[in-house]
């Protein structure tokens, strides 16, 4: 059961925000905005603070907890991919892979977007909505 | 990754993992969009340099896609970028491999040589004018390559140096290095 997904551009601004499961409690605009930005530091102090030596760490992957785990996924040009799921979901690894071919197909190939902008697609919600399906939503 | 693991992934990708279009739409889309900007502007540095643009703005978007169905991480340095650009990069979007040639000694310029070129594939530059000095006909590559590695915190330089289109025995781009964008490197990736 996949419970919402993130999009935070490089910056730690929120550019896609959507839950897929009905049970979860509706936050305002603006509480998803802290929590975007939040986990964007959380994200970048992680990977300072590593308690391995002489190894570079990359920063938050899984935050496991009683009731969800969250996943994130930071691509090379400094995106990151929060997906929300219940503790058994198998796989997330693979659909945050595939949430960023949607991504990069839906949304950078569109001439009309603006890059690090909000993603306002219908192409993408939809094609999305299909991938979250597919895996078990 | 070896050359040889790195030419098999361009091919693995190219085969597997792209959707392909007919050659003579795409090499007559880039001419009529070159002829247009030749009649727009009527001055070939202008029209370099719009090709060049168009080529960036094409290289901030395909960079995503590119890391998508590639799979790679971070290259540890210039020389490995160098491979993955012209075995991995341009075997995917046009399905040829540019040999990496004339590094400098200190590893941050390279050229491309391109034994073949479908942008240019029915390409005469017209003897009436300057085209043949001033145009560059593939520039927009130059651009795309900036803007693909720009968002991969690689500050480049990339122009043709020669052009077989202008009479010149090869066809070769200069890729210079100027820096690393140290400050916006993703958290957890020095």
């Amino acid at each position: 059961m996949i419970f919402s997904l993130y999009i935070i551009n490089k910056a730690g601004g929120l550019i896609y925000q959507k839950n897929f499961s009905e049970g979860l409690k509706k936050l305002t605009a603006n509480e998803y905005l802290v929590l975007a930005g939040t986990f964007h530091s959380v994200h970048a102090i992680t990977s300072k603070i590593s308690p391995v030596r002489n190894v570079t760490s990359s920063g938050l992957e899984v935050l496991e907890a009683d009731t969800f785990k969250l996943y994130c996924y930071q691509t090379l040009t400094g995106t990151k991919f929060l997906i929300i799921a219940d503790s058994n979901h198998p796989n997330i690894d693979l659909v945050l892979r595939r949430t960023y071919d949607v991504y990069s197909d839906f949304v950078m190939k569109n001439p009309f977007y603006t890059p690090e902008m909000p993603i306002r697609s219908e192409l993408f919600d939809m094609n999305l909505a299909k991938l979250i399906k597919q895996v078990g939503g | 990754m070896s050359t040889k693991q790195y030419k098999t992934l361009g091919e693995d990708v190219w085969k597997n993992r792209v959707e392909k279009i007919n050659a003579e739409l795409f090499t007559l889309t880039y001419g009529s969009i070159v002829a247009q900007l030749v009649k727009d502007y009527e001055d070939y540095q202008e029209v370099n340099k719009q090709l060049e643009k168009m080529g960036y703005n094409i290289g901030v978007r395909l960079i995503e896609d590119f890391l998508a169905r590639a799979s790679l991480g971070r290259c540890a340095d210039f020389r490995e970028t160098a491979e993955v650009i012209s075995k991995i990069g341009f075997k995917i979007f046009l399905n040829i491999t540019p040999s990496v040639t004339n590094w400098t000694s200190n590893n941050q310029e390279f050229s491309l040589v391109f034994d073949e070129n479908p942008l240019a594939e029915f390409v005469e530059l017209p003897e009436d004018n300057s085209a043949n000095e001033d145009l560059w006909y593939s520039n927009i590559l130059c651009g795309v390559l900036r803007g693909s590695l720009e968002m991969v915190q690689m500050q480049v330089e990339a122009n043709f140096i020669s052009d077989v289109l202008r009479g010149d025995d090869q066809t070769e781009m200069r890729v210079k290095l100027i820096r690393t964008i140290e400050e916006e490197i993703p958290t957890g990736e020095d």
